[in-house]
């Protein structure tokens, strides 16, 4: 299925955010996502199911001041 | 030299550092260290698929060290306390820098939104730092809000024009019972010991330091800097002449010679 990476068009075969997280390679620490603009915690990503279209935000720490 | 209690915790240092900016991760972290910072600002950014980026938070995190995220990159209220609750996922603390600045030419806070935000944040349970204008009146209405500090600006966000916003800070510090930290346009070191004489409680640095020829040498003479200014703020500073440029003998007039 297609879904909405950052508003960006990505094809996975995730079933939910937990599984997505492995494909993408994300870290353990320091970052966050959301699903349809609702922040999903850490601790609920395995329970969070994607779907066609699923738009999904995730953030990462950067240098800033 | 007093330490800074703020949102309840006590900072021997009153040098806040930026993370921004720096050629590499090891400068970064060797200019971190040379400051003495115990306050560090970190921004969020959108993972790409595919990126493979070293992870910032190995190069920041160091138990002297207590991180401030921000929310750069928001436009207003809604999408700051969104950018917030990520924030606080992420990083696993509740202390946020508030930074809602929509213009990119001037990158100047938007009171109206900074201070919705901050009234919703407070309530949510977040210690806010709302980065601000040099707006006495705002100032007091963010205090009331229930902001852990006032960050005012003393000039645009990376311009190192020093305290432009000089007579208006000086309101802000003379009012403000929440510590006053002057954040933006600190240029060089003599600025930030200005913003220290006059009773700042903290500054925080980035371009300045990120940006100069040795940044960890600059680290050093920040920290001195802020270290001064503080030390002569509570020494006492005599006033100044105001209204008249005639001197005032400092040693005996006595005509001796004669």
């Amino acid at each position: 299925m297609k879904i909405l990476i950052n508003q960006k068009e990505m094809a996975t075969d995730a079933a939910h955010l937990a599984a997505l997280a492995e494909e993408l390679g994300l870290p353990a620490t320091g970052v966050a996502a959301a699903v349809a603009g609702k922040m999903v915690p850490r601790t609920a990503w395995a329970d969070t199911p994607l779907y066609e279209g699923c738009p999904v935000t995730i953030i990462r720490a950067a240098c800033g001041g | 030299m007093t330490p800074l209690s703020l949102g309840g915790v006590e900072f021997s240092s009153r040098l806040f550092l930026g993370t921004g900016k720096f050629n590499s991760n090891t400068v970064m972290r060797q200019a971190l260290e040379a400051s003495g910072t115990e306050m560090v600002t970190v921004a969020m950014k959108r993972v790409e698929p595919g990126d493979s980026e070293d992870d910032l938070l190995v190069h920041v995190q160091s138990p002297n060290i207590r991180l401030l995220p921000n929310t750069s990159g928001v436009r207003d209220a809604e999408e700051a306390v969104f950018a917030a609750q990520l924030s606080r996922e992420a990083f696993g603390t509740s202390w946020l820098k508030l930074e809602i600045h929509p213009d990119p030419r001037y990158l100047l806070p938007d009171s109206v939104e900074t201070l919705r935000a901050t009234e919703q944040l407070v309530k949510l349970g977040f210690t806010v730092l709302p980065y601000c204008q040099a707006d006495p009146t705002l100032c007091k209405h963010l205090e009331e809000a229930g902001a852990a500090a006032v960050m005012p600006l003393g000039a645009p966000i990376g311009t190192n024009l020093g305290l432009r916003t000089r007579d208006f800070l000086q309101i802000i510090i003379e009012q403000a019972g929440v510590p006053v930290v002057v954040d933006a346009g600190i240029g060089a070191p003599s600025h930030a010991a200005e913003a220290m004489e006059m009773g700042a409680a903290a500054c925080l640095v980035n371009t300045a330091v990120a940006v100069a020829g040795d940044p960890v040498e600059m680290a050093r003479a920040f920290r001195e800097a802020v270290i001064a200014g503080r030390r002569a703020f509570e020494a006492g500073l005599p006033a100044a002449a105001s209204a008249t440029l005639e001197a005032e003998a400092s040693s005996p007039l006595t005509a001796f010679l004669s």
